[in-house]
């Protein structure tokens, strides 16, 4: 075999296996496990620490619901809290710690979790909800589109920008938009969250958050009173 | 039956069109059929189309939800009515009431009108016809349908209160002035890589999660057809000034938006459906393309619109 046609077959060889990589999520989802149990043991503490044994965080102390989270968006978080493009005094120095196949691998482990993201169901918004109706509908007259129009049907995430709301918690959700707001978080691609987090009143933060984290027993009420119909 | 109607009406007329052209040659053509939607009336929006909370309880007011529903997830007809991927309300934000995208508040009344597009006078049905015929790709529901009955009664609630016959502040799209050095399609493609892929994908495919659309195609088989309003350059102009990106409406110069629409508009689309009843590409460029669009134009090498894809549209006839 000549050395250009072996030189060629692994090219073939590696966009194959960097094509099934990106299909399923690029990291080992065993190494992620080791690092989110265990630690990298190079400074990154386990993930489960903070954020729980099945991913699913803290309310009270503000530690998002992780599991489930699409792997591609998860990884640009790290990145950024490595870089300093998100700050977060917490999270910096474990991102900082982890190698960049840590990184893939703890995103992987943590997007094959259970997701918090419940059945798509129709349903029609109710005016007098708020948070349903800015979830559902959005406020145009403040230039607030549905929220659902870029972060998917019930909230439940689109691809690697628009991380999944549904089931989130709500201390969590009202602090990143707080956060947009004064300008302490810019890592939205083009600053589309920011323009939003800044014409959205208090009252709106409140009803809206309140909605996405009680989103899912809502829609398994809902699924459960269909059923017995 | 009505939609046999209308497409030997269709024939007929383009049969009369290319008789005119025989006959005539050189002259002018009879039949305008490129005339568009005049600007809206300069001022302040001042119409507020009523509540959602405040639609009746009664029998008029459950054919207005239905409209609306059909409006917000138009996807329900796909395969029947809808051939491609969009939803009314992707192009009518807010589920068609607001200003400077299309608003339903606006159309209502300016109808039964003449259009060129099909050089008749057409009534509020037969113009929202149209929009399945190109913007959905689709097979139009036959007039008095359900589905058209409803889009009509949530349209004239949104109305109420509307004056009848008289053009109002919002209505359409914003007109731009188009640049005095024109626009520019690489221009709008390096944009487009920056502040649209983001959403509408590098492939324009758009995203879908979980069987729904989420962000609509702009081209390729799941987009509006070579026939849509939308597909000319200066109407996508005005939609994407005023528009886009979602919840950063006018924050583009009205430069990048001509450069954006040229940009998303010289991709390949879904053939025109008045193709089908002509000779040529040539014939139907000639005929209902004389406006700011790639179609029958040659980009690369490659002349836009020169093929018989027509999407998923199975054709009138297999209906």
């Amino acid at each position: 075999m000549s050395k250009t046609t072996r030189a060629s077959l692994f090219l073939f060889a590696s966009i194959v296996m960097l094509n099934t990589g990106v299909a399923v999520a690029a990291g080992d989802t065993a190494r992620g496990e080791t690092i989110a149990t265990q630690g990298n043991g190079a400074g990154a503490l386990a993930c489960v620490t903070c954020h729980g044994p099945d991913g699913k965080g803290n309310s009270a102390a503000g530690f998002p619901d992780i599991a489930g989270l699409n792997a591609g968006y998860f990884g640009k978080q790290l990145h950024d809290y490595a870089n300093g493009a998100r700050k977060n005094p917490i999270m910096q120095p474990f991102a900082s710690a982890l190698s960049e196949s840590d990184i893939q691998a703890v995103a992987a482990y943590y997007q094959s979790l259970a997701s918090p993201v419940s059945p798509v169901l129709q349903q029609t918004p109710d005016p007098d909800n708020q948070g349903e109706w800015l979830a559902m509908r959005g406020d145009w007259d403040n230039d607030i589109p549905a929220c659902n129009q870029c972060h998917g049907p019930n909230g439940m995430g689109v691809g690697d920008s628009f991380p999944a709301l549904s089931g989130q918690h709500a201390s969590y959700l009202k602090a990143q938009l707080i956060a947009w707001r004064t300008g302490s978080r810019d890592n939205d691609p083009n600053q589309l969250m920011k323009g939003i987090a800044e014409r959205l009143s208090e009252q709106q933060i409140s009803a809206i958050t309140e909605y996405y984290a009680t989103l899912p027993e809502q829609l398994s009420v809902q699924a459960k009173a269909k059923e017995s119909r | 039956m009505n939609l046999w109607k209308s497409s030997l009406s269709v024939v007929a007329s383009s049969v009369s069109v290319l008789a005119v052209s025989t006959l005539v040659n050189a002259a002018e053509p009879k039949v305008d059929y490129q005339k568009e939607l005049p600007a809206a009336p300069e001022g302040q929006v001042s119409f507020e189309p009523p509540q959602e909370r405040d639609i009746p309880d009664n029998q008029y007011g459950d054919m207005v939800r239905q409209g609306r529903d059909l409006f917000v997830n138009t996807q329900q007809l796909r395969g029947e009515n809808v051939f491609n991927g969009q939803n009314c309300v992707n192009c009518h934000l807010d589920a068609g009431r607001l200003a400077s995208s299309a608003p339903m508040w606006a159309a209502f009344g300016m109808y039964p009108a003449y259009r060129g597009k099909n050089d008749k006078v057409n009534t509020l049905s037969e113009r929202i016809q149209g929009c399945f015929t190109y913007s959905m790709n689709g097979i139009p529901p036959e007039s008095g349908d359900g589905t058209l009955v409803a889009m009509e009664t949530y349209f004239h609630w949104l109305s109420t209160g509307a004056p009848i016959n008289q053009a109002l502040p919002g209505r359409g799209y914003v007109k731009l002035e188009k640049p005095e050095g024109g626009y520019d399609r690489e221009r709008g493609g390096k944009l487009y890589t920056a502040q649209c892929a983001v959403c509408h994908g590098d492939d324009g495919n758009g995203q879908q999660v979980a069987g729904q659309v989420v962000f609509p195609p702009l081209w390729g088989d799941g987009a509006y057809n070579w026939g849509a309003g939308m597909h000319r350059v200066n109407t996508a102009a005005g939609f994407i000034k005023a528009n886009m990106p979602l919840g950063k409406p006018n924050s583009l110069s009205d430069q990048d938006a001509w450069d954006l629409a040229a940009f998303v508009n010289s991709h390949e689309r879904p053939q025109d459906p008045r193709r089908r009843n002509q000779d040529s590409l040539d014939s139907t460029a000639k005929t209902f393309h004389n406006h700011d669009g790639f179609y029958g134009k040659e980009l690369n090498g490659k002349r836009m619109g020169d093929h018989d894809n027509y999407g998923e549209n199975p054709g009138a006839t297999s209906k």
